[in-house]
């Protein structure tokens, strides 16, 4: 076993319709018909924080869930329709008290002005628990649903993609920052609500939009919300140690962990962040059960049900908690700041993951028992951030 | 042949930023906290109100090239803290102010579905067209589009979000775990549209909501806003105004339904409207005299004035006289991102008005302003504002109003604690909601989906 007093790891749980095997909707407890209520995604979150994860993630995309990454399919076999993540997580946000909300947004078909602003809202409404993750579009069908332009394909394509995501984040940002945290006075000797000395115009231009601000929105609690992303290569990678605060990468094996982490690092490095703290977390794809014999023989069966073996970027991990919270911390070295996981069923493996792998990880003492920050920046240790225009002033 | 007493719709209208708010009170809390949004939220459904209401504007408001610090300033998302209510709330409706100017109908239609589904059918939304160049500087879109073109435009838009909201049926999803069949067939939410405007194709990705689309508002008194209404929306929100106005203005819009295929009662006409409440009538008129103060300080005055004028006169003092200068014509340069300044179609006719109101009666620059600006629609005891509502709806002015206090939160507790109750034992307000959206809420018919028996029988009567 590794070494249990290792430090504490972060840990996150990726929510996605009824998990994320295609055929999780069929299992005795899903709750398929509840995917577009409420009180389906209040228990979900509801869990996650009796299990003091650090955030939840929520899927979306702006379009019908597809087998295929790069267009629609046919099927009709497979959990399809969603509802808005950003609204999914200020829906929840009032009735839990802890945990971190980080929806996905697609960067590039939404409006970085409305987006921040949103995000801005999230963080108000759950006292400084937001972030959101960002998310880039290669389905032609999502840019047929807003008919503003072609898709790019491409090598060229994805690099202008991820370049266009990295200015949207800029944005989003700068919105963030555009009100100082004191910038309302309520002065009434002077009449003046706010001191529009302390509101700022972000002044944005590139090749992609020209935003002008203020936000309309006042600075969220947190000041800068946690910008998220998925990377799988490079030029990802790229826009995590420049926009990020926390990269979701799917390494599948400790050589490969370290390999990323080392990359990412030296991108941020080149980024001019070496010094601002950008998590790393490892996704896994998870079926977990009292034994191995079990979770494998479920993962079989889901597979047979789908018509075929389910394969996820992410490294598929079968076993029992004990032997994930193994894995994970036989991690450490990589230098892996958390892992997202992704619970292969819901509510099964949502479950395992607070009522199994949480105790085990608590009991080695590499997981808190309890909340330990009121924000979402606090628990993952990043300090309230200074405000890049309070300086100009 | 008497005619039926009808029963009345209350909304309530989160306090806004503009000078009607008053930040100043002591008892004014924050505009930008949850705790204020839930407090008020509550307030309006213990009063079993149909709705809330939210505003939006997506520019800071600037005036002199300057933003405007005398208002509140600073708001949330609409569909954000829409959906965060929605965890606080069961039965009101969450209406909010959506641009379709600067909004993609794909992306819009996904959030009101949403909403829709997260609130259990309770989502409404007030469809505005502001295209100037000034907001569209926050915009992808940006540009500036022919005042002519923006109803078309924004119909346009609606329609198309129309479609997508009708894109399904509600039957789609069988989830039938024993059979493996989750879609009753692949190409659910297939929708194409190609117009001036939009081109648009593929599958909507959100399933039929409770409501299958959210109640539409309509604000404006345009003639174009009247007949955008008219042939679209579920309720027009306008301006409150004189009895004999309000008939008017009522019989007018209601008359305009007809030629649609729709009856006068698919169109609810529902004024914004202030109040001030007090013990007895003397004591409300002289609190309303107060808050008027709140409301139009000195400077306040001032740059009301300039908004007219188009020109600086911070020079001027708000209690003398008003200018002897004439107001600069043409392009508004003064005054940016703020809606009321449409309302000056005539700025000399308007300034020589006030002149002459201003020199009959001996006012200042300030009293003429309290004059002339915003007062207060509803002043007096709970009898005599219950009263007065009740005549108002009675008489065909209104069916109700979307009622905004000047103090947030609180600013509706009063009236939710005093007013309705009197309402209500008059017979003409619900004690409980009968139903769980807000369509019942407001007596509209629920939408049948498209292609079926009953949608088909409405299509043919509208034609």
């Amino acid at each position: 076993m590794t070494d249990p007093g290792a430090g504490q790891l972060h840990l996150a749980v990726a929510l996605d319709g009824a998990g994320w095997h295609p055929a999780a909707w069929r299992e005795p407890d899903a709750r398929p018909a509840e995917l577009l209520t409420a009180s389906y995604w209040v228990d979900l979150v509801t869990e996650a924080e009796r299990g003091v994860l650090d955030l939840v993630t929520i899927e979306d995309g702006l379009s019908l869930q597809s087998a295929d990454r790069y267009q629609r399919d046919r099927r009709t076999d497979q959990v399809r329709g969603r509802l808005d993540a950003v609204l999914i997580a200020a829906r929840v946000a009032p009735l839990t008290s802890h945990v971190g909300l980080i929806p996905t947004v697609i960067g590039t078909h939404t409006e970085p002005f409305h987006v921040s602003k949103a995000i801005a809202t999230l963080d108000w409404v759950s006292s400084g628990r937001a972030g959101v993750r960002v998310r880039v579009s290669a389905r032609p069908d999502e840019f047929a649903h807003f008919g503003r332009r072609e898709p790019p394909s491409g090598i060229e394509g994805v690099a202008d993609r991820f370049a266009e995501a990295a200015d949207y984040v800029e944005v989003l940002r700068r919105l963030w920052d555009s009100w100082e945290d004191d910038a309302e006075i309520r002065d009434v000797a002077t009449g003046r609500f706010v001191d529009r000395d302390r509101l700022h115009y972000i002044d944005f231009s590139g090749r992609w939009f020209s935003v002008r601000g203020p936000s309309i929105t006042p600075r969220p609690p947190q000041g800068q919300p946690l910008v998220a992303a998925l990377a799988h290569a490079t030029v990802p990678y790229q826009f995590v140690a420049s926009s990020a605060d926390i990269g979701f990468v799917t390494p599948h094996d400790a050589t490969q962990a370290t390999a990323i982490v080392t990359e990412i690092r030296a991108l941020q490095a080149a980024a001019g962040r070496a010094s601002e703290t950008v998590h790393v977390f490892g996704d896994l794809l998870v079926y977990l059960d009292d034994s191995q014999g079990l979770a494998a023989d479920r993962k079989a069966r889901l597979d047979e049900q789908a018509g075929a073996e389910y394969r996820s970027d992410a490294l598929t991990f079968t076993g029992t908690a004990a032997q994930l919270a193994d894995l994970m911390l036989s991690w450490h070295s990589t230098g892996l700041t958390g892992f997202r996981l992704r619970p292969a069923t819901i509510p099964h493996d949502l479950d395992q993951i607070t009522r199994a792998l949480v105790p085990q990880l608590q009991r080695w003492r590499a997981f808190p028992d309890r909340y330990s920050a009121p924000t979402l920046r606090g628990l993952l240790g990043l300090p309230h951030p200074a405000n890049r225009y309070a300086s100009a002033r | 042949m008497t005619k039926a007493v009808k029963q009345l719709h209350l909304a309530a209208h989160f306090p806004g930023v503009n000078n009607t708010t008053v930040w100043s009170d002591p008892r004014a809390g924050s505009h930008i906290e949850f705790g204020s949004f839930a407090h008020f939220a509550r307030a309006a459904e213990r009063a079993k109100f149909d709705f809330l209401f939210l505003a939006e504007g997506l520019r800071l408001r600037e005036q002199k090239g300057r933003i405007y610090d005398l208002d509140v300033v600073g708001r949330p998302d609409t569909f954000t803290i829409l959906a965060a209510l929605a965890a606080v709330t069961g039965r009101l409706g969450l209406a909010g102010t959506i641009n379709s100017t600067f909004n993609e109908p794909y992306e819009v239609a996904r959030q009101f579905a949403s909403l829709d589904h997260l609130s259990g059918g309770r989502a409404a939304w007030n469809v505005v067209t502001s295209w100037d160049a000034f907001t569209g500087e926050n915009f992808r879109r940006a540009g500036f589009l022919p005042r002519e073109q923006r109803y078309e435009r924004a119909r346009t838009f609606l329609h198309t979000t129309w479609e997508l909201f009708e894109s399904w049926r509600g039957d789609e999803i069988v989830a039938d775990k024993a059979s493996g069949e989750f879609l009753a067939r692949p190409d659910v939410g297939r929708f194409s549209h190609v117009d001036a405007h939009f081109d648009i194709a593929g599958q909507f990705d959100v399933p039929r909501s409770p409501q299958g689309r959210p109640v539409i508002f309509q604000a404006g008194d345009s003639d174009e806003g009247r007949e955008f209404a008219a042939s679209d929306a579920d309720a027009i929100f306008s301006r409150h105004s004189t009895l004999d106005a309000g008939r008017a203005f009522y019989a007018d819009v209601k008359g305009r339904l007809a030629k649609y295929g729709r009856s006068p009662d698919e169109l609810l006409i529902l004024p914004a409207a202030t109040f001030v409440l007090a013990d007895t009538d003397a004591e409300a008129a002289e609190l309303a005299h107060e808050v008027r103060l709140q409301q139009v300080s000195g400077a306040t005055a001032i740059a009301f004035l300039e908004q007219l004028w188009n020109r600086d006169l911070s020079g001027y003092d708000p209690d003398g006289p008003l200018p002897a200068v004439d107001p600069v014509v043409g392009e508004n340069t003064t005054a940016r991102g703020r809606a009321s300044v449409r309302m000056y179609s005539d700025p000399l006719a308007t300034a020589r008005d006030w002149r002459d109101r201003a020199a009959a009666r001996n006012l200042s620059i300030r009293e003429l302003i309290i004059e002339v600006t915003g007062r207060q629609s509803f002043v007096g005891s709970p009898a005599t504002i219950a009263a007065t509502i009740n005549e108002y709806v009675q008489a065909d002015a209104s069916d109700g109003y979307i009622l905004v206090p000047h103090i947030t939160p609180g600013g509706l507790d009063s009236f939710a604690d005093k007013v309705v109750p009197l309402l209500q034992e008059r017979g003409v307000f619900r004690t409980d909601y009968a139903g769980t959206t807000l369509r019942e809420h407001l007596g509209l018919p629920l939408r049948p989906p498209a292609g079926s028996r009953a949608h088909a029988a409405g299509a043919r009567a509208a034609s």
